[in-house]
């Protein structure tokens, strides 16, 4: 059988996924609770979102590479007036750049700016495995 | 080549209405349309250049322009870019006339957030799936008051600034508002009870967020002959500038916003600095974006936005700079949740020397109207207008 059988059925079925064919590696490797990044070859930084074009040189030269999973807490907010609440994240991965996410496994009133955090993946609505994090 | 002095607004309407549920959103354009073209002293038949944004109807000047029959038309823009679309559009007509590419500009805006019951900031709007960024942040539920709730600590983290401070920008929209018989929220409010109000997305308040408004404006613009023919005071476009500000590849800062690049070049092209304006428009969706923007617009240094809009720094007649003397976002108008008409709209009242005497600025000859568009964590745009009495 074909490589799509073989797939996890998570982001199979993803509206999100199936627009954008080329991130197809990273929802592979999520699956298997993996945070990947692109890394310029030309200009040795890595971004986010990823993309197939390097945002911070312009280099199509970008490939896939394995994160640590670990980074700092940059700014958070917990949504009050949602049931049930969530708290509302940007963490900041050791390799460098900002993503936004939601902090789980936490009460906000515990969460400090700058402290660690670690990626749980957890399935968005539509199937996609999405990097969410925990305080370390 | 520069715009400076070669168009003017001739034409400004706020359209009276917080809450329309028996008109639809072309009739509210075609209102505010008509109320401008009155104010100016002009008519549909002589408007040659029209220009809208995201909140017309079906996405595109097209149909606003058939209903309004601007059957003469030589120039068209639908720039979207949320809020600030409106200001943008101020330097997009001022372009068009220096190159006598049309004569007279019609701007619109209107929209019924109110009556449809949007929970605007407070609930998310999944983004189309096509977006490039949707995929990466969808599942997170973003809310707007979620991004500026987490704008508002990182400027506490990083410069100390603090509630007491932010809540001075509540205090300066409601002093104005008590003048102004159209605003929502005309009741004087307190520090504490901006500090008290009920919890949003922490640490943002209700009393840190703007109105929800059905509602509109519109502006016309034309070349300076014309508008020394009119029978209005002449206001002068100086300065202009805009930007998107992209999130950059992921090593964003929530504290700084477009207006650094929009405000020093709109200033660059008046041939003035923030010291000479007279009267401020900013966009207030949020109190931290006041301060944020003040900081940008080059009015103190990065940091010194709290400290600047403390003790009533806002409020006209009592602070160094005069701002939003119609109550702003915050208590007058918000209408379909864009800001950046009603800011161009009382900076012209302020130069005509029509806002409310109890909050006019003496002589003002330079003001300013500024604000962001979309928002400022995911990517937004900024815009900056600088405007001169003849």
């Amino acid at each position: 059988m074909t490589d799509t059988t073989a797939a996890p059925s998570g982001f199979a079925q993803d509206p999100f996924a199936a627009a954008f064919p080329e991130t197809r590696e990273f929802w592979e490797a999520a699956a298997q609770g993996r945070l990947m990044l692109r890394l310029c070859e030309d200009c040795g930084r890595t971004h986010w979102y990823p993309r197939a074009m390097c945002p911070l040189c312009g280099s199509a030269r970008v490939r896939w590479t394995q994160a640590s999973g670990r980074g700092t807490l940059y700014a958070f907010s917990p949504a009050r007036r949602a049931e049930p609440q969530y708290t509302l994240a940007y963490v900041t991965l050791e390799e460098g750049p900002t993503l936004m996410t939601n902090i789980i496994d936490a009460a906000p009133e515990a969460l400090r700016l700058g402290q660690p955090v670690v990626v749980r993946f957890q399935a968005a609505p539509e199937g996609r495995m999405m990097p969410f994090f925990a305080p370390a | 080549m520069t715009i400076k002095d070669r168009a003017c607004i001739v034409g400004a309407y706020e359209h009276p209405t917080r809450l329309a549920p028996d008109k639809s959103v072309a009739q509210l354009h075609a209102e505010c349309a008509a109320g401008a073209l009155h104010d100016a002293g002009l008519s549909l038949s002589d408007v040659d250049g029209y220009f809208c944004a995201g909140d017309a109807p079906g996405g595109s000047p097209m149909y606003l322009a058939d209903y309004l029959n601007l059957h003469k038309l030589r120039w068209y823009d639908g720039t979207e870019s949320g809020g600030c679309s409106y200001l943008a559009h101020i330097e997009h007509a001022a372009t068009a006339i220096a190159m006598g590419r049309c004569s007279v500009a019609l701007i619109t805006l209107a929209g019924k957030p109110r009556s449809s019951g949007q929970a605007t900031g407070t609930a998310f709007r999944p983004p189309p799936v096509d977006r490039p960024e949707a995929i990466w942040e969808s599942a997170f539920r973003w809310t707007i008051g979620g991004i500026y709730g987490m704008m508002m600590q990182r400027h506490m983290h990083q410069y100390g600034t603090t509630l007491e401070q932010l809540a001075w920008v509540k205090v300066a929209a409601a002093e104005h508002a008590r003048h102004n018989p159209h605003a929502m929220l005309r009741k004087p409010v307190t520090i504490d009870e901006v500090m008290n109000s009920p919890m949003v997305s922490d640490p943002l308040r209700r009393h840190d967020c703007c109105v929800i408004s059905d509602g509109g404006g519109a502006l016309v613009l034309t070349r300076p002959e014309i508008a020394r023919s009119l029978k209005r005071p002449v206001v002068k476009v100086i300065g202009c500038g805009q930007t998107l500000n992209t999130t950059t590849g992921g090593y964003i800062d929530l504290t700084r916003t477009g207006a650094e690049r929009s405000g020093p070049a709109a200033f660059a092209e008046a041939g003035i600095t923030p010291a000479d304006i007279d009267y401020a428009s900013i966009y207030d969706n949020f109190t931290i974006m006041v301060i944020n923007q003040i900081e940008d617009l080059g009015f103190c240094a990065k940091g010194e936005g709290g400290r600047f809009v403390a003790d009533g720094g806002l409020i006209s007649g009592v602070g160094k700079l005069p701002w939003n003397t119609d109550g702003g976002g915050l208590c007058n108008n918000h209408p379909m949740n864009r800001g950046g008409i009603t800011k161009a709209i009382e900076a012209v009242r302020q130069l005509r020397g029509e806002a409310h005497p109890a909050v006019q600025v003496k002589d003002c000859r330079l003001a300013l109207a500024a604000g962001p568009g979309l928002v400022l964590g995911p990517g937004h745009a900024h815009a900056t207008v600088i405007l001169e009495r003849e």
